[in-house]
């Protein structure tokens, strides 16, 4: 559904380019006195067409501008503005800058801040000219809808009494009962009084009312939302039956107004008359945009989502099956059975397709998550004095959904704290000799069959005298302990670490990077850090694309079959034994092309028997990790590629160092996959004899699904 | 039976969305680019509701309210209207000319879903 949505986005910004040519043509037409009453008409509904396709979208700022335009148009089509050469200038002006603003919505390349403001000043006043005895222009953003408290089950007592004329806009009484019946439990009764005799009856006049017992935990404005078509077209009153507060009353006797027909008008806000022009937006943006809010993703996906993992699991089974029946045909005589081998690489090739779809189904662009990002920074910026930008890169990057959605979470906190606790205040930074605002990237790629996921500012970095301090305060580190810098940067993602004394309202609410830390991990993930003190820090997430199946290569280790992620591997070669060298204190390193690469024997490594540990009779599996660089696997042989159906063995067995997971192989046999980072921990770990952080030690090798 | 549903609207990403928006909640969705094809379409293809757009050349949303509601067999058919802040007049027009409810752009996906199973059950 992802490319659903992807693709309305596509349409809107072909026809936004569309719209926008013609906007230049019909301008140009006016300047040039070509122009008749449905020119000014064109150029309104086109900005007004791309205005309303950006608000679907959520790009608000380039909205907000359009409006803006739009504003002065309308006041221009409506004859209260004149045409004039200065303002058919500022016309096409504006229309440049919007073009500038849907381009970077296009690409997401946000323009520099404050591009658009001057011109929207002079939009503004031009549309002032015209606008001088009315009320000023209403905001671009409509303010957001008062949130109230969440109310107990309240019994409400409706008086609905229709008009003769409800009917004629094709509203329905009983479509309305029906509705208020979603909100709780109703009982209702008919007044049947005004009901006139059979052959006096006109069926197209409502003569019915209604009066509805409804208890219910919703607000009274969801109740008001229900009846707001119906206003002007009928008697109405709300009485909270149960509690009735001062505010309620206040609201009763404007439903009591209403009730009396004259007042109807004043209460039905979305009046029509032009003074009425400011409030309208408000409550259309009320009642349109109450979940504003909601994930993007929640839009666009209409598959429940098990649905699709069943899908994917099946597929998983299926790809099993597919090794095992390939494993099969392989033994018929290739003469006698050459259509059935045939049909079974068909098989193969159209599982393989059929897996790609299932999995395309699950992947979308990180944008749907990154998209909500400018706006938090934004709103934390200002909250907490801070003044800073946010760069987005790579948000077209596709990753499996499931991930996607519990990336939110762990991205708005880094976010967060990179704001509160990395960029400084304006006047900090510029006694620093930094420029007063501060930049955070958030950027996404995909790197080695993985997605990477950076978030770095240029704020103060880690304070790693106060890390320190505080966790030997806590207790979390010993107080003789003398870890190096990158130890230190590892210690905020312990649990209950907190660097800042004051807990606030943005970052410190109890929860902290340990939080994120785990989520990372339940992803599949790893997180990582930067930081120098001064310039800033990075925090760089790495997270599988998917879940469920990973291309693998088998390998054989004695009588023993493994599985290494191909992703991971980098070359697969046989040394001569010249290349290869003992270190003390580090075990063998094999030379390849000048570059010294150690060496991990995995039958010592799983303790497996009569398997070959001598990596020049042997094979050597260089593997790369993006935080240890290389390593050298050493195995009996290369069996073959195929793709597995990763099985969690934490959740059926244990987490063991070195193996990320488990798979069926096409024989039937369990194979164990092996976990890179995690033998890289073990190489690395010998190699450098380094004290190890303690809770770090380490998290990444418990990546499994 | 599904519900059938036609989106009167002179931009595509507009008909689009309300088509795969409601195409979501298991409308059939037929759609117009203004209201002269909307009343050619509807000749021959009935529906159950009508979501329209207000601004559109040919023939705008209001008119197409008026030449529906002439017709003794669109009398009952439930129209919203489309509109946004600055439509206000126009608005008030459509209601006039008896639209039945009305949904500001943007709009909510969720809330378009609502309000169209409001006004046609």
């Amino acid at each position: 559904m992802a490319g659903a949505f992807d693709h309305l986005k596509e349409t809107y910004f072909q026809e936004c380019a569309e719209l926008l040519d013609s906007a230049y043509v019909q301008l140009a037409a006016l300047e040039d006195a070509s122009a008749d009453d449905e020119t000014i008409h064109a150029v309104f509904r086109a900005i007004h067409s791309i205005k309303g396709g950006g608000g679907a979208f959520g790009y608000d700022r380039m909205v907000g501008f359009a409006h803006g335009l739009e504003t002065l148009l309308d006041l221009l089509r409506d004859g209260r503005v004149a045409f004039g050469r200065e303002l058919g200038a500022l016309l096409v002006r504006a229309t440049d800058a919007l073009s500038d603003l849907v381009a970077a919505d296009r690409t997401g390349q946000p323009v520099a801040a404050g591009f658009e403001d001057a011109l929207l000043a002079e939009l503004a006043q031009a549309a002032l000219a015209g606008q001088s005895a009315a009320s000023p222009a209403p905001a671009a953003a409509p303010p957001a809808p008062p949130v109230a408290p969440q109310a107990p089950a309240t019994a409400y007592r409706i008086h609905f009494v229709p008009h003769a004329d409800l009917f004629a806009s094709a509203n329905e009484p009983l479509l309305l009962i029906r509705a208020l019946k979603r909100l709780g439990t109703a009982s209702v009764t008919a007044d049947l009084t005004r009901l006139p005799k059979l052959e006096s009856m006109d069926p197209e006049h409502a003569c019915i009312g209604w009066t509805i017992e409804l208890v219910t935990d919703a607000q009274r404005s969801d109740i008001e939302e229900i009846f707001d078509f119906v206003t002007d077209h009928c008697d109405l009153t709300i009485d909270a039956a149960a509690s009735c507060e001062p505010h309620q009353a206040a609201a009763i006797s404007r439903a009591d107004h209403a009730a009396n027909g004259h007042g109807a008008q004043a209460a039905a806000a979305p009046a029509g008359s032009g003074a009425d022009r400011s409030r309208a937006p408000a409550r259309g943006a009320m009642s349109g945009e109450r979940r504003a809010e909601a994930p993007a993703v929640a839009q666009t996906v209409r598959v429940d989502v098990e649905k699709v993992d069943r899908l994917v699991n099946l597929v998983g089974e299926l790809v099993i099956n597919q090794a095992m029946l390939i494993q099969l045909g392989s033994l018929l005589p290739p003469d006698t059975c050459a259509g059935l081998i045939g049909g079974l690489e068909t098989l193969s090739q159209h599982l393989r397709e059929l897996q790609e779809g299932v999995m395309a189904i699950r992947t979308q662009p990180v944008k749907s998550v990154f998209s909500r990002m400018p706006r938090l920074v934004r709103e934390l910026s200002a909250q907490l004095g801070k003044e800073a930008r946010l760069f987005i890169t790579g948000e077209g990057t596709e990753i499996d959904k499931t991930v996607i959605e519990l990336l939110a979470d762990p991205l708005t906190h880094l976010l967060r704290n990179a704001l509160d606790h990395g960029i400084e205040r304006p006047d900090e930074r510029v006694a620093a000799g930094k420029p007063a605002e501060g930049s955070i990237h958030l950027s996404a790629e995909h790197r080695s069959g993985r997605i990477v996921i950076e978030v770095s500012d240029d704020g103060r970095g880690i304070d790693r005298e106060r890390v320190l301090a505080r966790a030997r305060a806590r207790g979390l580190l010993a107080a003789d302990a003398q870890p190096g810098e990158e130890e230190i940067d590892k210690l905020i993602f312990l649990p209950g670490f907190s660097t800042v004394d004051v807990v606030s309202n943005v970052s410190g609410r109890g929860v902290g990077m340990d939080v994120v830390r785990r989520n990372v991990q339940a992803l599949g993930g790893r997180i990582s850090l930067q930081s120098r003190a001064g310039a800033g820090s990075r925090f760089v997430l790495s997270l599988p694309l998917t879940l469920a199946i990973l291309d693998g290569m088998i390998v054989a280790v004695g009588a023993e079959s493994y599985i290494v992620p191909l992703a991971n591997i980098v070359e697969s070669l046989r040394p001569k034994r010249s290349d290869i060298h003992a270190v003390a204190g580090c075990g063998d390193v094999v030379a390849i092309r000048g570059q010294y690469i150690p060496l991990v024997h995995l039958a010592n490594y799983f303790d497996v028997p009569d398997a070959e540990n001598d990596a020049a009779r042997g094979i050597v599996v260089v593997v790369e990790h993006e935080r240890a660089g290389h390593v050298g696997l050493v195995v009996d042989e290369l069996v073959g590629q195929q793709q597995v159906v990763v099985k969690s063995l934490e959740a059926n067995y244990g987490a063991v160092p070195g193996i990320g997971g488990a798979t069926i192989l096409g024989n039937g046999r369990v194979a164990l996959i092996l976990d890179v980072a995690g033998l890289h921990g073990g190489a690395t770990a010998g190699r450098r004899a380094e004290a190890r952080c303690p809770s770090a030690a380490d998290a990444t090798t418990s990546a499994i699904q | 039976m599904a519900k059938r549903a036609m989106t009167v609207d002179d931009s595509k990403t507009m008909r689009d969305m309300v088509a795969f928006t409601l195409r979501g909640a298991g409308y059939v969705v037929t759609a117009a680019e203004d209201g002269k094809q909307a009343l050619g379409l509807l000749a021959s293809n009935p529906v159950d509701v009508l979501i329209t757009d207000l601004n559109m050349p040919v023939m705008d949303g209001v008119a197409l309210i008026r030449a529906l509601r002439a017709d003794p067999k669109w009398r009952a058919l439930p129209i919203l209207m489309l509109t946004t802040e600055s439509d206000a007049a126009k608005k008030a027009e459509g209601r006039n000319a008896g639209a039945t409810g009305w949904l500001v752009k943007p709009f909510n996906p969720e809330k378009l879903i609502e309000v169209v199973n409001r006004v046609c059950g």
